[in-house]
């Protein structure tokens, strides 16, 4: 492989892989091209979705056997498959596409793949089931800018995931790749901070930060040992955002990496990802051994006399360590435990030396500001929220999966354009934001637009981009205690006020959930709540009572109800309802025959009672019944 | 330079000063703290800002927030308020949660009215537990002769950690397992007794709780005491009568202190009242004779003292392949075992068995040593029981004796006697100084007329100097605490040393600092007045060279012979083992 | 008549020492490349990579393992296994063979893991972070793997299993007995 020692090698290559995407992107230099290619139907190309999401439910397979199936067509010249990143909409992977026709394919499976090839690649017919089906005209939507998951959508971080095979740097190359890197290179270091700090990018693990701000700190620190760390220590569960970007577009973060080097004067970047992310760490290692081939990583890279380089280094299951200073800690090979800011990283981090920790995301951003100005980076967002942010939609939402959205898109929009609404026809009960970290925000603020401070403002947080859909099913007391037993679990036992509190705290919740909870319950949770987020050492401690403030700010009728009537309306917290039978039943025995207890008294045709002593709340009749005949009371 | 403002009153301050240091020098602020520990003193920082308790109400930068007073540092412009009723109900409810996961055992726990825990809820005022919940719930660990440690007492304040790992290097102790069931534990929760641990105590002295204490033998003395076949004998150690008088409000300078200690000793019951110093003098007899013989003929080089149990652990754990340096002479407290068993008993016509040796010592490492194999003779050990100062003192209040009201009375012979060179022992330099004394002499054959070699004195960690015995060079380093020891040990190891004697003492300062010493809560200063109270003894004893006392020179006469004899050997001499651990 | 039983106990043990040694050999080799040397100030960076390895060789930490790698790296043991205690991937008793991860992220949660969670309890009689006395089987949670557009989601090995019923529980026991059999 040639190795770019130049910009002008770069611009070369540029210019030389022009038709690598050409299918794929909107790329001006070959319009005419690809116009041809549609035309003709000479050139095609398959891409399947390889992310880790997609992957467990076969991609992989499909992907060898897709390819298989093409070369033994002898179909391989006109034909090529590629391997890419995430597609966004997982709920329906595995998925697929196609160019240049821009055709989707929703819940391959492999068995699919000798009609796929002979029905419809070849033969041209519309294979209807393949295609994503809107869930209310029930339409087929063949073409993915027709679907309303993407409609609102707006893509920066994302922009090259699911478009290029990650594997390859020359497909990156392709797309502008390391273009921003050369012009920085030609750039004063203050100048490259300056474009950030105009661009108003903020910091996208949580904290919200101004990036251009923590990078001019750490460049004005004295000393040429530096280091920038990429923060890939993803750690909310629920939260997939920086996993797809890395084993989609690594070569992004990398360039970025660099360009971060540059401007705060660091000659070495360390990526902390974590150990659960297998494929995201082999993507990097691939990509990285590449950049080093061809001297984009190591000694002078493109002719400057700037040289970085770049180590992974892996986490092993702590949580905490997604707080930069317990990440610092994590690399110097110790515990996991946080230390008192200040000092600050920028002036004092690894080793000691000036350091600056960024998340995935937040780096994703850098090239597209580079190349195309911070101004229209400002353009998009809001007045303090500027740019797209990266959501991870789930929970009860009919379409879960990535979405990359300017910032100031409403929740309202989200849920219910882009997410395609509740799932079975459920009713909104909130949103959760910021995982353990963030809070829920009730259905009525559902107009709230997404900006730091908005969310904020109404007891969440931005967080990292976990959006979890909660409806009427879901105990809003559960939902708290949930999250607070994950903090207790992932709490590094440092400072006493988190170490003690997140155990009081899920103990009191536990009272509650199970009906034995003293009057006060709700006193003490919020008391308690505000001295750990006060005296808490660092960003864990300080955002884990935010859960349950915010569950008892916007759902206090439901503590309530738990501790005076003992009831919970939801049907989660087994204590404290029932399952009965009302008039409804119409004696149909379905829930006679599923329940595993055998609690259920029922004749045909005649209403069905439930044994109370003997049901185990397991919920399986209520899932089934569908006539509304069982109630939770 | 730094302005800042403390509760509304402007202050100028050094900028390189934390929030407590800077308000520290402010007479009319306070601000309580737990996990802090000044060890200024040692070189060492200790400020982890984990118990939350020193929280101050900070405005900087524009924001406004809670931050640890202990390990902030102050900045130009900053507002600091440290007793809003936030502030304050902020506090109180972090010791409550602190409290909550506490055993409520005060009346009968060995901390009771020494436990910072306890003063500062009783400084809060506390009455109850708002928040209760599950307790830690580890075993405890009374597995070692020295140390005990309950692990539910554990606040996390880190600084045993900081002083075994970072003072004294030796490693026993890290933070183990997460979140609520966190501790500070050896490896896998190991008992103390299977891991690296050299029971320098210097653990039990910073601990704030009784996670940390001593094994204790007050009952085993007690009851030895009492009972009528045994006749028991006690001796104390240098360091001891400069660290009893704090526990009795006497001035560290007074010199009726020892007097009264042993006064005091008789009162509880002991058959006679004997001096560690007496065998420290006859530990230099065959320590300097061995320095002399290895030094003027060829033998390994260099020599290192040997008295401390803790630092011959450290050795034999960590440097096996230099356990042929240390002299061979035993520790004081063993050689007086020994010879007690032996010398005095046949003196006294009672058998080994029936002679029971207690010593009164400032380290817990001395607990350990007593209970070596080596140190036994057909299964009776040298020395039976140890305890430490506070310990003594303990018995002492129990027993209704206060040193404060006593008349001073002097040591019992044949094994009381010592010098000012002996009591130097309790200090670092002392031991060296003291070798020096009597090794001028003896190369020389001239009087010493300097007595004081003042050059390997003070609390430094480490201190070289060369000494001119008429002509000949003696290269000596001094080191005190376990992390300046291994620097040297490691020097040695290079084959970058050219010392001839070194002296190492586990405890940062010496004995005055050792594990057993009366807890001074963080003051160093204490350790300093200790230091220099050893020192007036010295100046104002009758006979200040340990081949002066009279007492030895009898012990050589009837009974060892010479110094470095086979009777010497058999008794007073030992050997160190290969005890490799990580 | 072939092998006595006490020949066969021997070299089943002569094989065990055998194989412990080419293990004990291999993680010697990985800390060699590291080229740690013994008081360079840095050299506890590589402590969790070693750790990795470690495991991947051992399949989980004994306290031999422990004093191996503090010996190599020239650790305290107290260090080693505090870190080992930190953090969640590091094991010091053995997983069973087929080590069944359920996902308890909140997209998983929220979905009913926990019924999932609780059959899998049922069936196997085992909670998490237990083994099965045949030591076939272990239970462990993990907190979001990052497939939640699939949610509920179970992993044995490289093997993700995707929006998981608890009628699926069963079929995925059997699957691993099926495998191990190939």
């Amino acid at each position: 492989m040639k190795k770019i020692k130049t910009k002008e090698d770069l611009f070369q290559l540029y210019e030389r892989n022009k038709t690598l995407l050409a299918l794929r992107t909107a790329d001006e230099r070959v319009k005419e091209d690809v116009e041809k290619a549609k035309k003709n139907k000479t050139q095609r190309e398959i891409l399947v979705c390889g992310d880790t999401g997609c992957a467990s439910a076969k991609s992989k397979v499909i992907f060898n056997y897709l390819k298989k199936e093409i070369e033994n067509r002898g179909l391989d010249d006109k034909i090529k498959v590629i391997q890419t990143g995430c597609f966004g909409l997982c709920e329906k992977g595995p998925v697929l596409m196609s160019f240049p026709e821009e055709n989707f394919y929703v819940e391959f499976k492999p068995e699919y793949i000798k009609n796929f090839v002979e029905e419809h690649l070849i033969n041209g017919k519309d294979l209807d089931r393949l295609y994503y089906t809107d869930p209310i005209t029930k339409r087929k939507i063949p073409k993915r800018s027709e679907i309303p998951f993407y409609k609102k959508q707006f893509k920066i971080a994302l922009r090259n995931v699911g478009v290029i095979d990650p594997s390859q740097l020359d497909e990156y190359i392709a797309v502008k790749g390391y273009q921003a890197l050369a012009k920085c290179l030609s750039m004063s270091p203050m100048d490259v901070i300056n474009i950030i700090k105009k661009s108003g990018l903020r910091g996208r693990g949580g904290g919200g930060f101004p990036t251009g701000i923590k990078w001019e700190v750490c460049n004005k620190m004295p000393g040429d040992d530096k280091f920038i760390i990429c923060n890939a220590d993803e750690g909310d569960p629920g939260a997939f955002m920086d996993r797809s970007i890395l084993e989609g577009d690594p070569f992004s973060v990398l360039e970025a990496m660099a360009i971060g080097g540059y401007a705060i004067g660091a000659n070495k970047g360390v990526i902390y990802i974590r150990a659960e992310y297998p494929s995201a760490i082999t993507r990097l290692q691939v990509a990285i051994k590449q950049l080093r081939e061809r001297e984009l990583l190591g000694k002078n890279i493109l002719g400057n006399d700037f040289s970085f380089d770049i180590e992974l280094k892996y986490g092993a299951g702590a949580f905490v360590c997604g707080e930069e200073t317990a990440l610092i800690a994590s690399v110097q090979g110790r515990r996991g435990e946080p230390t008192t800011k200040p000092p600050f990283p920028a002036e004092k981090g690894l080793w000691e030396k000036p350091t600056v920790v960024n998340n995935v995301e937040t780096f994703a951003n850098i090239p597209p500001i580079i190349l195309n100005g911070p101004e229209w980076f400002a353009s998009i967002g809001t007045e303090k929220s500027k740019g797209t942010k990266v959501f991870a939609l789930a929970g009860k939402i009919n379409y879960g999966g990535l979405i990359e959205v300017p910032m100031g898109t409403t929740l309202r929009e989200i849920i219910y354009d882009i997410g395609g609404g509740l799932k079975n026809g459920k009713q909104l009960k909130a949103v959760q934001t910021g995982g353990p970290s963030g809070g829920c925000i009730p259905a009525e603020y559902i107009d709230t637009p997404i900006t730091y401070e908005s969310l904020t403002e109404s007891g969440s947080m931005m967080g990292s981009g976990g959006m979890i859909v909660i409806d009427e099913d879901n105990c809003m007391v559960d939902v708290a205690k949930y999250y607070l037993e994950f903090t207790t679990h992932e709490s590094c036992g440092k400072c006493a006020p988190c170490r003690i509190g997140t155990k009081r705290m899920p103990e009191i919740l536990t009272q509650i959930t199970e009906g034995y909870a003293e009057d006060d319950a709700i006193e003490k949770l919020e008391n308690l709540g505000k001295v750990i987020k006060n005296a808490s050492l660092c960003g864990l401690g300080q955002t884990a009572p935010n859960p349950v403030l915010s569950t008892i700010r916007f759902f206090r009728n439901e503590y309530e109800n738990h501790i005076k009537n003992k009831k919970c309306k939801a049907g989660v917290c087994k204590n404290l309802f029932i399952y009965r039978i009302n008039d409804n039943c119409t004696g149909c025995l379905v829930c006679f025959k599923n329940c595993p207890a055998g609690a259920i008294i029922g004749a045909p045709r005649q209403k069905h009672i439930i044994n109370f002593e003997k049901c185990t709340k397991c919920g399986i009749c209520f899932m089934k019944c569908r006539f509304n005949a069982i109630e939770v009371v | 330079m730094a302005k800042i403002y403390v509760n509304g009153q402007a202050v100028e301050c050094q900028d390189n000063l934390t929030i407590l240091e800077a308000t520290q020098q402010l007479e009319d602020v306070y601000i309580p703290t737990l996990c802090h520990l000044d060890l200024e003193a040692f070189n060492i920082e200790h400020h982890i800002g984990s118990c939350r308790i020193c929280m101050v109400d900070v405005e900087v930068d524009g924001r406004r927030k809670m931050l640890p007073s202990c390990a902030t540092p102050v900045k130009d412009g900053m507002i600091i308020y440290t007793n809003t009723p936030e502030i304050i109900h902020t506090r109180r409810t972090v010791l409550e949660l602190i409290l909550s996961d506490h055993p409520f055992e005060c009346l009968t726990c060995l901390k009771n009215g020494n436990c910072e825990l306890q003063s500062l809820s009783k400084e809060f005022g506390i009455t109850k537990i708002s928040y209760q919940g599950k307790k830690k719930n580890y075993p405890i660990d009374v597995s070692s002769k020295a140390i005990k440690r309950e692990l539910n007492k554990c606040i996390m304040c880190r600084r045993c950690e900081t002083a075994c790992n970072i003072l004294q290097t030796v490693g026993t102790l890290s933070g183990y397992k997460r979140g609520f069931d966190a501790v500070v534990a050896p490896a896998n929760l190991k008992p103390l007794v299977e891991t690296n641990c050299t029971f320098c105590g210097q653990c039990v002295n910073v601990c704030p709780t009784a996670a940390l204490t001593e094994i204790s033998y007050i009952n085993d003395v007690w009851k030895a005491i009492n009972d009528p076949n045994k006749k028991v004998i006690v001796q104390t150690a240098p360091a001891v009568r400069v660290g009893i008088c704090e526990e009795f409000c006497l001035d560290h300078f007074d010199p009726s202190n020892t007097g009264k200690l042993v006064t005091g000793l008789r009162m509880l019951g002991f058959d006679a009242v004997f001096d560690t110093n007496f065998s420290a003098d006859l530990t230099i007899m065959e320590e300097a004779n061995e320095f002399i013989q290895r030094f003027t003929k060829g033998g390994r080089l260099p020599l290192l003292t040997s008295c401390c149990p803790g630092w011959i652990n450290f050795l034999e754990h960590n440097f096996p392949d230099l356990i042929d340096i240390p002299s061979t002479c035993k520790s004081p407290q063993q050689m007086f075992g020994a010879i007690a068993k032996t010398y005095y008993a046949n003196k006294i016509g009672i058998a080994p068995k029936d002679l029971i040796v207690v010593s009164i010592m400032p380290c817990l490492a001395k607990k350990y040593e007593a209970g070596r194999e080596e140190f036994k003779r057909n299964n009776i050990p040298d020395v039976d029981y140890v305890l430490t100062t506070r310990e003594l003192a303990t018995m002492f209040k129990e027993a209704g004796i206060n040193l404060h009201k006593l008349k001073p009375s002097e040591y019992d012979s044949p094994l009381g006697i010592s010098t000012g060179a002996a009591v130097i022992f309790g200090v670092t330099g002392g031991v060296v100084e003291a070798a020096l004394r009597t090794a001028y002499e003896w190369i020389t054959n001239e009087k010493l007329e300097e007595i004081n070699f003042t050059q390997v004195r003070g609390l430094d960690g480490v201190k070289e100097a060369t000494v001119d015995i008429k002509g000949t060079k003696v290269n000596i380093a001094v080191t005190s605490g376990l992390g300046n020891a291994r620097k040297i040990l490691e020097k040695i190891e290079d084959g970058t040393a050219n010392y001839h004697l070194i002296e190492i003492m586990a405890c940062p300062g010496g004995c005055i600092n050792g594990g057993g010493q009366p807890y001074i809560h963080g003051d160093t200063n204490k350790i300093l007045q200790r230091l220099n109270a050893i020192y007036t003894i010295d100046e104002k004893s009758k006979i200040r060279k340990s081949h002066e006392n009279p007492d030895i020179i009898k012990l050589y006469q009837e009974f060892l012979g010479e110094p470095g004899s086979h009777k010497a050997h058999e008794l007073l001499h030992t050997n160190y083992f290969n005890r490799e651990m990580v | 008549m072939g092998v006595a039983l006490d020949d066969l106990q021997l070299t089943q043990k002569e094989c065990h020492n055998e194989l412990l040694e080419q293990m004990y050999n291999k993680l010697d080799d990985f800390i060699s490349s590291l080229g740690i040397q013994k008081r360079d100030p840095f050299r506890k960076g590589h402590l969790i990579q070693v750790l990795h390895k470690a495991q991947e060789i051992f399949g989980y930490l004994p306290e031999e393992v422990q004093i191996f790698v503090a010996k190599k790296m020239n650790l305290h043991l107290s260090e080693v296994a505090g870190v080992i205690s930190f953090y969640n991937f590091f094991t010091t008793t053995p997983k069973g063979k087929h080590q069944i991860h359920i996902c308890l992220g909140t997209a998983c949660f929220v979905k009913g893991a926990q019924r999932i969670l609780e059959e899998f309890t049922e069936q196997l009689g085992i909670g998490p972070q237990e083994v099965t006395e045949d030591k076939e089987y272990s239970i462990d949670i993990v907190r979001c793997v990052g497939a939640c557009g699939l949610a509920p989601v179970v992993t044995v090995r490289d093997r993700v299993y995707a929006k998981v019923t608890t009628g699926d529980v069963e079929k995925i026991i059997k699957e691993c007995k099926e495998i191990s059999s190939e």
